[in-house]
């Protein structure tokens, strides 16, 4: 089964406050992702390839067509499910490294790695555990492991958001630029963690500005122009 | 989470004679969910809350809870013996003035053991043994067990407002203004402090806030009310960051950066 199916996705945005202005963002995006592949989407600036990967985690609506994931082996449309299903889609199939880091008060970074695990019910010490291997091996030091990210750098945040995301085992796994604000060392390392992810059957969908990132990781491009709306005449 | 609701709400209204409090709400909660109810002043939220929390009759509809022996009753339909048991013990209510949920006069050892004594707690030993426990965990210094809330600052009179609220074990907690008039920093302490007891407790909750990054921090549902009426609802973040109504969008926009 096709872990992530995209069909006839739409969406256009109703500016209220702008005079009711309608911006049309997507229209008929299709696309899937297969198991152990790395689909990369294309596009300059504004094409809406962000506003795509949001789509697929529930986190902005749709306006017509369908996100089919693959849970407990049964296909459920994301794009129709309730609140609850969405949370627990996200908790067991769909995992998101978005480009910023929403920081909590007082939640060290080592708890902010591995409370994915923690929800799901893993042991809290062995989430802990598995949380201290990923920041060791994304090079966050460790004197930063018991502080609340809120004060980071920005590529110490992304790190800690990249470690977030790649904690479980989540069958989809989606990336917002996430190498956008490491050095060399880090992105190498980053990408090497995508490699294990391919090789373990995961479906990887991501933004990569990138070149060289990108064209290390991709196995295949959706150039996101392709689903420019038509503007109405 | 499970699959069968705590709480079902169906076609709420209350009116104040002809004026509107809130008319036609809608919502089922489940066990572990936090449902964050949104809008400015006036909106109808807090007239939501207390006739969910039966501090006020509705006008129309009905709210059906699924009691701790799974027996559905429109908590409407309750005498008054078994509403104000179910308000002591399966049901916690956290006021954003402290001293409207705490006994300002006795200790604060004695304000968390009086809810255990109404469900029958009378051994003196057990009951300091829960209150101090509480306290630790609201992050009150065993020391300041026997004092008066009276001497406490405005976050720990929180802090021990909810921990007389979840000594009981509550399945359901309803907030109003959790953090409304604290310093920000105290707000900090409090939300974490509520994230992780309602992670850990697997509570279901319904806060009232109009701060949006409250509702943010912890609720994973909400719903945004305006004039009397649920115009909004949905997942949290979806609601956030794609709001679709001109009212959330206004909403949304006015949270000031830093």
């Amino acid at each position: 089964m096709t872990p992530l199916r995209v069909q006839s996705l739409a969406k256009t945005f109703t500016m209220h406050l702008r005079d009711g202005v309608v911006l049309p963002v997507v229209d008929n995006v299709d696309f899937e992702v297969n198991e152990g592949e790395c689909v990369v989407l294309g596009g300059p600036s504004g094409a809406g390839k962000s506003s795509i990967l949001k789509m697929v985690y529930g986190n902005y609506g749709v306006d017509a067509g369908h996100i089919w994931l693959t849970h407990d082996g049964v296909d459920i449309d994301l794009a129709t499910a309730d609140p609850r299903l969405v949370l627990t889609l996200r908790r067991d199939t769909i995992a998101y490294v978005s480009q910023f880091l929403r920081t909590v008060p007082r939640v060290s970074a080592l708890d902010v790695v591995a409370e994915p695990l923690v929800i799901r019910g893993a042991d809290k010490a062995e989430a802990q555990d598995r949380a201290r291997t990923l920041l060791a091996q994304l090079n966050l030091p460790e004197r930063l492991w018991s502080l609340p990210p809120a004060t980071f750098s920005g590529g110490e945040q992304q790190r800690v958001n990249i470690a977030r995301g790649f904690i479980t085992d989540h069958k989809v796994l989606l990336l917002d630029e996430p190498t956008a604000s490491l050095d060399a060392t880090n992105r190498a390392v980053v990408v090497a963690m995508i490699a294990e992810k391919k090789a373990a059957g995961t479906a990887l969908l991501g933004i990569f500005h990138d070149e060289d990132v990108r064209s290390q990781v991709a196995d295949r491009i959706v150039d996101v122009t392709a689903f420019a709306p038509r503007i109405a005449a | 989470m499970t699959d069968t609701p705590l709480l079902r709400v169906s076609n709420l209204s209350k009116y104040y004679g002809a004026r509107l409090g809130c008319t036609d709400v809608n919502f089922e909660l489940y066990p572990g969910e936090v449902l964050a109810v949104v809008g400015e002043s006036g909106s109808g939220k807090t007239t939501l809350l207390n006739c969910l929390s039966t501090n006020l009759a509705p006008t129309s509809g009905r709210a059906e809870y699924r009691m701790r022996d799974d027996v559905w009753r429109n908590i409407y339909d309750l005498s008054e013996a078994e509403r104000r048991f179910l308000m002591r013990t399966d049901w916690g209510f956290v006021h954003q003035n402290p001293a409207d949920g705490l006994r300002m006069t006795v200790s604060a050892g004695a304000n968390v053991g009086e809810r255990l004594m109404a469900i029958g707690d009378r051994h003196y030993g057990n009951i300091r043994a829960s209150a101090v426990d509480w306290l630790g965990r609201v992050e009150i210094n065993e020391d300041r067990v026997d004092d008066q809330p009276r001497s406490f600052s405005g976050g720990m009179r929180q802090r021990l407002q909810i921990a007389r609220n979840l000594v009981t074990s509550p399945r359901l907690v309803f907030m109003d203004e959790p953090t409304g008039g604290l310093d920000v920093s105290v707000q900090a302490r409090l939300l974490d402090l509520l994230r992780g007891l309602v992670g850990e407790l697997g509570l279901a909750a319904v806060i009232v806030t109009h701060d949006l990054a409250v509702a943010r921090l912890l609720s994973h549902r909400m719903m945004v009310m305006k004039d009397g009426r649920v115009i909004e609802s949905g997942l949290t973040d979806r609601v956030l960051d794609d709001p679709r109504e001109p009212y959330t969008q206004l909403l949304v926009s006015s949270i000031l950066q830093v």
